[in-house]
């Protein structure tokens, strides 16, 4: 793993600085539609708000793609930082609960022991309702 | 948790299930909560092409139907699959909830062994591979009753894969007519399960208990049609199907419906859409506008899930962390088939009554009681235990283990009939006596009753030759061969006896007194 890591971080550094100079506008590409924003509201239910939040995010996502610089082909891909290591089996034997009363203690309201949610499911508040933003 | 039941139907029409299932469970009809780190052992099903050569009226192609099960099956354990908490139905709302199941920052999914070990029993009872590594993933969606705001499930490399199920179809009206047919196994995979939502529509609230998900099984279908020959069509999702008899009439509905649609020039969305029993169809959700995107990540807390078998085990390992898929193997208790077969082969018994006596809880268990305690022939505790049992278990609705009769008294009352010391319509009175009053023994009934076969010959042969001289015409047609009439005649002994000689006896008697 360690023999891994060093070879990228040897090839890292060349592509990188490749890679860094080649994105010629790095505005230009990479913009991200108001489609997507919209998708990306309603699936994580964030509000970008704002043209300032969308370039930030625009520019998180460059920062990123410089990954793409790294050659990867014929290397395994990572599945997490913990690959290595040994999962450990938990026998089956109840060792928690029982402890409702102060879990609803963190709730806003509480029915009889119940967890009390909107009705349905969790919306997004109505589009007009939203601070239009342009984006071009 | 439930365990995967691999519950078999034999229905009546085409389809039969094979668990699996896979886990996108979000079927929220009648929802249930979320969290906890449930586990439910999925497994995804297979495709299984379907004729369905109906629909096609103007003398068209034919349709083919597609259809994909994915079931979710909640595995019988002491705790949850993520935490320690305990699994048990009806306990006091958010009662059997850990920290992690409620989803308060800093905890951690820790897995049950008990959990991975069901799974991989599971995936080897259907034929699968078992993968030596399998991934856990986060599968994303927002609702009330999933706190974490994902599912920890296995998308991209699950526990197990490429089964099959072998099941058996009624072909025709005789239940000897059974074909076996196979469907494909795609894959099995374990996830956490959500919690339970009550939905009060008054007071415009949901009510959330994270203790466990409703019922022990769950199907979703995905049905589309297309021409033989032709590319799938799009497919469409119908959730949360908890009976064998909806699923048939909801899958079937879909298909037509599909079928209907597409003949009129119209598209099928992919979308999902549920069965509304009192209609008899499907309609869409209307949450589940526009397809999901559960933007799929690995589960970062998890290393990856390795397995062993004997020859991979690494050597001094602690064998509470390592598992080893050879021993789950030999372990494995007898499936259904082997038992099935086992059965023919031991008691002689038909196939199609194999099946029978596998199909219902606890029946062959109260089967195999009878025989240990019964003189009698196989054939008969079998004919007993299948036709006059069952049916009396199915008239008012009752499980095997909930039964008035218990398999001594039925087997007490075999050997009654066995050593004719009743008559067979006795000993249908006799059960029903032991089914309406507990404690009495066949015996005492029998006796109550007074349904002792007689068992003195003269006396009944006295019996014979008073209804014989009583009923000259009767007694000419049977010497002209009326085959009616012995019956006739025999049905007036019986009468005359209070039914308690046996019918064969006494024809036996007739028969002997016309020849000489």
């Amino acid at each position: 793993m360690w023999a891994r890591v060093v070879r990228l971080g040897f090839w890292s550094w060349g592509s990188w600085r490749r890679g860094f100079t080649s994105k010629a506008d790095p505005q230009g590409s990479g913009r991200v539609t108001a489609e997507v924003i919209e998708h990306l509201e309603r699936l994580a239910l964030v509000d970008f708000g704002s043209q300032e939040a969308v370039a930030r995010l625009e520019k998180a996502i460059a920062f990123a793609d410089r990954l793409r610089a790294v050659d990867t082909d014929g290397v395994e891909p990572m599945e997490s930082v913990l690959e290595d290591r040994c999962l450990y089996l938990r026998s089956d034997s109840v060792v928690e609960g029982n402890c409702a009363e102060e879990l609803l203690q963190n709730a806003h309201r509480v029915v009889e022991e119940y967890f009390v949610a909107p009705p349905g499911n969790i919306s997004l508040s109505k589009q007009d309702e939203q601070e239009p933003f342009s984006h071009n | 948790m439930a365990a995967p039941m691999l519950r078999w139907c034999c229905l009546g029409r085409r389809w039969v299930l094979a668990c699996v299932d896979s886990g996108s469970r979000h079927g929220r009809g009648a929802a249930i909560g979320f969290t906890s780190s449930r586990k439910r052992g999925q497994s995804s099903v297979a495709q299984q092409p379907l004729i369905t050569a109906q629909k096609s009226r103007k003398g068209e192609h034919k349709w083919a139907a597609v259809v994909g099960l994915e079931i979710h099956a909640q595995i019988s354990s002491n705790s949850k699959l993520f935490s320690g908490s305990q699994v048990r139905f009806a306990a006091p709302p958010n009662s059997l909830v850990s920290f992690f199941d409620a989803s308060l920052p800093g905890t951690l999914p820790v897995l049950n062994r008990r959990c991975v070990e069901a799974a991989v029993m599971t995936g080897l009872a259907l034929s699968c591979r078992i993968n030596k590594k399998s991934l856990f993933d986060r599968k994303h969606y927002f609702y009330a009753d999933l706190p974490a705001g994902y599912q920890i499930t296995q998308q991209r490399l699950p526990i197990a894969v490429n089964g099959s199920l072998a099941y058996s179809v009624c072909a025709g009206k005789k239940p000897s007519q059974v074909i076996s047919k196979t469907v494909r196994i795609k894959q099995i995979q374990l996830e956490q399960d959500s919690g339970k939502s009550l939905h009060d529509e008054l007071r415009s609230q949901t009510l959330i208990d994270l203790n466990r998900a409703e019922g022990q099984l769950r199907v979703d279908a995905n049905i589309s049609v297309h021409h033989p020959g032709e590319p799938l069509g799009v497919r469409t999702e119908v959730k949360n199907l908890n009976s064998a008899r909806f699923l048939a009439k909801a899958i079937d509905s879909e298909i037509e419906r599909q079928i209907h649609e597409l003949e009129n020039g119209r598209e099928i969305l992919n979308e999902t859409r549920s069965f509304d029993y009192k209609l008899g169809c499907t309609m869409p959700m209307r949450d589940k506008e526009g397809k999901q995107d559960y933007r799929f990540m690995p589960e970062p807390n998890l290393p990856p899930l390795l397995l062993y078998d004997t020859a991979s085990l690494p050597p001094g390992a602690d064998p509470q962390q390592v598992i080893n898929i050879d021993w789950i193997r030999e372990r494995l208790p007898d499936l259904p088939s082997e038992t099935r077969e086992k059965l023919i082969q031991q008691y002689g018994m038909l196939p199609e009554h194999s099946f029978a006596l596998l199909n219902e809880v606890g029946l062959l268990e109260f089967f195999q009681n009878v025989i240990k305690e019964t003189r009698a022939e196989p054939k008969k505790v079998t004919s007993w235990v299948l036709n006059i049992f069952l049916g009396f278990l199915k008239q008012q609705n009752l499980a095997v283990n909930e039964s008035p009769v218990t398999p001594t008294a039925l087997a007490e009352l075999l050997n009654l009939l066995d050593r004719k010391a009743i008559s067979s319509s006795a000993a249908k009175q006799v059960f029903e006596e032991l089914w309406r009053s507990k404690g009495k023994t066949p015996s005492q009934i029998v006796s109550e009753k007074q349904l002792e076969l007689m068992q003195d010959e003269e006396a009944l042969e006295r019996v014979c030759h008073t209804v014989m001289e009583g009923h000259p015409q009767v007694v000419m047609d049977m010497k002209r061969g009326n085959s009616r009439a012995i019956n006739k005649l025999i049905g007036l002994v019986r009468k005359a006896t209070l039914s308690r000689a046996d019918p064969t006896v006494i024809k036996e008697i007739l028969e002997k007194k016309l020849s000489s």
